[in-house]
């Protein structure tokens, strides 16, 4: 069966669905705790999951694998590669954080809304783990039915409008994915995900196949001009929608590029990478400076995830391994970074009742734990070096470089609109003098919050001090993108070549006279 | 006498048979035996469902061509049976509530599920006329069977009027394919159109019998009557309407298109193709304005009709599997959410038929608001509901086809349709809570509730079995 012997992937998601069960026939503090266990044990699970994982160069692709043609047309199969089993890690850490973020947050139907997650737990571990192509579509759409529920009953004010606008827009983005995949199984005569990377599709109908599985995905991302969706959604949903919203079902976008986008319709997608290109500097340049101006922190941070994912874009349609490998790192420290940003939000959200970034000022003076804390992932979300997005950022913007400098020179913009947007929100509600009464009487973060923040800060430092641990598991799965991409890939417009050593300076490294590909290869050894 | 074909029409001997029987009993026990003829009405539907497990299942032909007993045939009968079922079951608790329940109630449904099985079966212009008029006659006095009540009797005399109208359009059709064919059964039609083309007459013919079918169907532009008729039945004869009916109808059109017009594919497929996406884009943005629950299932009922003609459009065998599964699926979503919408009651116990009375009612019922959420999302097309099953199988059928377009403009259409789906969603989970409803139903309506909302959730178990039957009752047709 797999190295443990059970079927690990099913248990982790049939552990939340019953979990699920159980809290909606339970009282509110029960389903507290169910939820707060189950998640936890999910995360055991998950930490099993990645020590289990074969990460040799020998190892199986997929792993963990497990097949069941239970469903007639389709079957229950799942596996994980290194790409998947990193955000399934993502997931699961996650959500006992979102558990604990509502703890005293949601005080109505505290028993729907624990179940109403678990239930998005499971359909988001169900989309990274299949690896049939209708079993993942279902997976997919079937999380946006939890995710209304939450963000409908337990929104804000403008919750339903927010709630519809999310519903269908990623809905019409979908179905249309849909048709593409009933295309696909027939003319592959297979519904598995791994044969169906591996099949040959008419590069005629590539283009069709890629244009309607990039409405599902842009949608998702969310890429400009498609993203209005989510800052309503982000700024309607409570705390802990928000953190799952940004920390994952962003990812699904970004996810199903690598998954299907990319390896399946390899010309296409060369074909159409300027325009993946072009909506992804629009969405850089225009979404950092409407940041700038938000009034609403959570509308603020949402602008700058579109900003983010932007990067991921780009980076992903670099079509190398330092331009993907550095699109998983951006959504891996997006997803931490901006669900704590959520989460800081969240923090002083609960004790004054606004997200309106005027109402504080001088948070620094008397709540120095929760400024020390919001500074670390405001620099985080910059991307200082030592914290994740570096890493990432640097990876995905030297992709990009190799393959066109323009768009690198315009996506780096990001950083520093970043910087600006960050630093400035920062100001606004950490610094300054602290001149409003009720902000004065704000308590600093609390045990529970220390809990929630803490785990988080601890694994952006370690995403940017050493992310190898995070680059090893799917470094062999971006190297087969990249291969399956070789073929199709067009020349880049930056032809690095390292510049021809001195004879008395070399040290015997003639690998170095060699183009920038072996140069890049013993570049990523050294990490 | 031919003693075959007799076995072979076992199911509309048994309810004819028990049919009269039971309209004695009624007769002379009155109105208080309504409950005992009930029961044993199921009890015939029941006897008539087992016996197609026999030769009525897979006979073949029964005097002379013009009933065929046959997989599809027994496929559409189950469907229909059940769905007859569920509106006798839960009919007494309706008119227990200040309205006269009369014993003829069930012996009614009886006699439209003999007209139904005829529709299925026929294998010959004229059964299917007498199928279709039986079922119709039976129809027309359930739409106004609360004599008192003036939009029930207004119903009745709508589909009255317009269903003669219909009638007549197909029996033109009819008589203009008998005149250009010189037959009227699907077979000597089939032979015909396919000798020496499609003649002019023929093809009028065709347009004419297709245009009456589709008023039965209620598919745009001949749906006109069905939103009235919909909310002026009693509620269990609307959720009697919305199913069984619909299965009949469906599977004759499937059986005329494809057994005796199948050599004309290219003319009816684009009259299909037309008819589907008017009834999808229509049925979905008139359901938005709708207030009357009852009025917003017509509408979803048409919006279904379309997605159920996308496989007919395929013109395949899958495609036919397809639209059969999608039928199965139909029914239980479509019997599910009026199980629900007949717990809509006041607290004095009167039906309410407003979408706004159902709101906040996630807080006061749980188990109600699951169940409609449950159907509500399903009709919607949202996997993991079944639903989605059902679209999923046209879409493939019509892609398999080669008609991508008229796929990717119909599911994208259904996101127009998933937003009244979800209006009724937000306002029993997200409005805060109006007047609560009287409390829960009998445990008969519940236990229904329940399993069909299982069925929904975890339908996906049965997709091999429903492909097996849906493959083999598309095959039966030839």
């Amino acid at each position: 069966m797999n190295q443990l012997g059970f079927p690990i992937l099913s248990l982790m998601m049939a552990l939340p669905l019953a979990g699920a069960l159980a809290s909606l026939f339970s009282s509110a503090a029960a389903s507290r705790m169910i939820a707060l266990a189950v998640t936890l044990v999910d995360l055991l699970l998950g930490v099993v999951l990645w020590l289990n994982f074969d990460q040799g160069l020998s190892a199986p692709q997929w792993q963990f694998t497990e097949y069941a043609p239970i469903f007639g047309r389709f079957a229950w199969a799942m596996g994980i590669d290194g790409i998947a089993l990193l955000l399934i890690v993502l997931t699961v850490f996650l959500m006992p954080i979102c558990i604990l973020a509502s703890w005293e947050a949601i005080s109505k139907r505290v028993n729907e809304y624990m179940a109403a997650f678990l239930l998005m737990e499971t359909m988001m571990i169900g989309v990274f783990t299949a690896q049939d192509l209708f079993l993942f579509y279902i997976f997919f759409e079937a999380g946006l039915i939890p995710m209304y529920l939450i963000i409908g009953i337990w929104g804000g004010a403008n919750r339903i409008y927010a709630s519809y606008k999310f519903f269908l827009y990623t809905l019409l983005g979908s179905v249309l994915m849909l048709i593409a995949m009933l295309w696909m199984a027939r003319d592959a005569n297979s519904t598995y995900i791994p044969t169906l990377m591996q099949h040959s599709f008419d590069p005629k109908v590539q283009i069709w196949l890629w244009l309607a599985f990039f409405a599902s995905f842009a949608v998702k991302m969310p890429m400009w001009p498609v993203h209005t969706w989510l800052p309503d959604a982000h700024v309607q949903a409570p705390t802990a929608g928000s953190v799952i919203l940004a920390g994952v079902m962003l990812k699904m976008g970004g996810y199903g590029f690598l998954r299907f986008s990319l390896p399946m319709f390899p010309e296409a997608s060369v074909y159409f990478a300027w325009l993946v290109f072009a909506l992804s500097m629009i969405a850089v340049v225009y979404t950092s400076l409407v940041a700038l101006v938000q009034q609403d922190m959570k509308k603020l941070i949402a602008y700058s995830s579109v900003a983010h994912m932007a990067i991921v874009t780009v980076g992903l349609f670099a079509f190398n391994e330092a331009g993907l490998e550095g699109a998983m790192m951006v959504m891996l420290g997006h997803g931490i970074t901006a669900s704590a940003l959520f989460l800081c939000v969240g923090v002083i959200y609960d004790r004054l009742h606004t997200r309106e970034i005027d109402r504080y000022g001088g948070l620094a003076v008397n709540m120095p734990q929760y400024a020390m804390i919001f500074l670390l992932f405001t620099m985080a979300s910059i991307g200082l070096p030592g914290t994740g997005n570096f890493v990432g950022e640097f990876l995905s913007l030297m992709g990009v470089y190799e393959a066109s400098s323009w768009v690198a020179l315009v996506s780096t913009t990001g950083i520093i609109f970043g910087a600006a947007y960050m630093l400035y929100l920062y100001r606004r509600v950490c610094y300054g003098d602290l001149t409003k009464e009720d902000v004065k009487a704000m308590p600093d973060l609390n045990l529970r919050e220390w809990a929630i923040l803490a785990p988080m800060a601890a694994v952006i430092l370690w995403m940017g001090v050493y992310p190898e641990s995070f680059l090893k598991p799917m470094r062999a799965d971006i190297h087969m993108i990249v291969e399956r991409m070789a073929s199709a890939k067009p020349e880049g417009d930056a032809q690095l070549t390292a510049g021809v050593p001195q004879a008395s300076a070399a040290h015997g490294s003639h690998e170095n006279e060699d183009a920038h590909s072996s140069n890049h290869e013993t570049a990523g050894e050294a990490h | 006498m031919d003693m075959a074909s007799l076995l072979m029409t076992a199911p509309e001997l048994v309810l004819s048979v028990s049919g009269l029987a039971l309209l004695m009993v009624a007769a002379y026990a009155g109105d208080g035996s309504a409950r005992l003829v009930g029961w044993l009405s199921i009890a015939a539907l029941a006897v008539a469902g087992w016996t197609l497990c026999g030769t009525p299942g897979h006979g073949g032909e029964a005097f002379d061509g013009l009933y065929r007993a046959d997989a599809f045939g027994a496929f559409a009968k189950v469907l229909i049976y059940l769905a007859a079922a569920v509106s006798i079951l839960v009919a007494p608790r309706f008119f227990a509530t200040g309205r006269e329940i009369r014993a003829e109630y069930a012996i009614l449904i009886l006699f439209a599920c003999v007209g139904m099985g005829l529709m299925v079966s026929a294998g010959d212009m004229l059964t299917l006329y007498v199928g279709l008029e039986l079922n119709s006659l039976a129809s027309y006095v359930l739409a106004s069977f609360m004599r008192q009540d003036s939009r029930s009797a207004e119903a009745g005399l709508k589909y009255f009027v317009l269903g003669a109208l219909a009638s007549g359009i197909l029996l033109y059709g009819i008589s203009l394919l008998y005149g250009f064919t010189g037959s009227t059964s699907y077979a000597g039609i089939a032979t015909a159109m396919s000798e020496d083309g499609l003649s002019n007459g023929e093809l009028f013919g065709l347009v004419f019998v297709l245009a009456g079918l589709a008023f039965k169907i209620s598919a745009v532009p001949f749906h006109m009557w069905t939103p009235d008729v919909y909310e002026g039945s009693p509620t269990p004869v609307t959720a009697f309407f919305a199913s069984a009916p619909k299965v009949a109808a469906m599977g004759l059109t499937v059986r005329v298109a494809m057994e005796a017009m199948g050599s004309a594919l290219d003319s009816w497929q684009q009259i299909v193709i037309f008819v589907a996406l008017a009834s999808i884009l229509f049925g979905a943005v008139a359901a938005i304005g709708q207030t009357n629950i009852k009025r917003l299932m017509a509408y979803s009922s048409i919006n279904n009709v379309g997605f159920a003609l996308v496989g007919l459009a395929a013109g395949t065998a899958e495609g036919v599997a397809a639209v059969m599964s999608y039928l199965a699926i139909y029914v239980v979503m479509t019997i599910g959410s009026f199980l629900c919408i007949m717990q809509m009651r006041d607290a004095d116990g009167r039906p309410v038929e407003e979408i706004a009375s159902l709101a906040g009612l996630s807080q006061s019922r749980k188990g109600l608001a699951a169940a409609f959420a449950i159907f509500m999302f399903s009709l919607a097309g949202i996997p993991p509901m079944m639903g989605f099953w059902a679209k999923f199988l046209v879409f493939d059928a019509a892609v398999g086809a080669g008609l991508t377009g008229l796929a990717a403009f119909g599911i994208a259409m259904s996101v127009i349709g998933a937003f009244y789906y979800l209006k009724i969603i937000k306002t029993i989970y997200f409005d805060e809570p109006a007047a609560v409803y009287a409390p829960a139903g009998s445990r008969i309506e519940n236990a229904l509730m329940a399993v069909a909302a299982a069925v929904i959730v975890l339908g996906y178990l049965l997709n091999p079995f429903l492909d097996k039957v849906s493959t083999a009752a598309a095959a039966a047709l030839h």
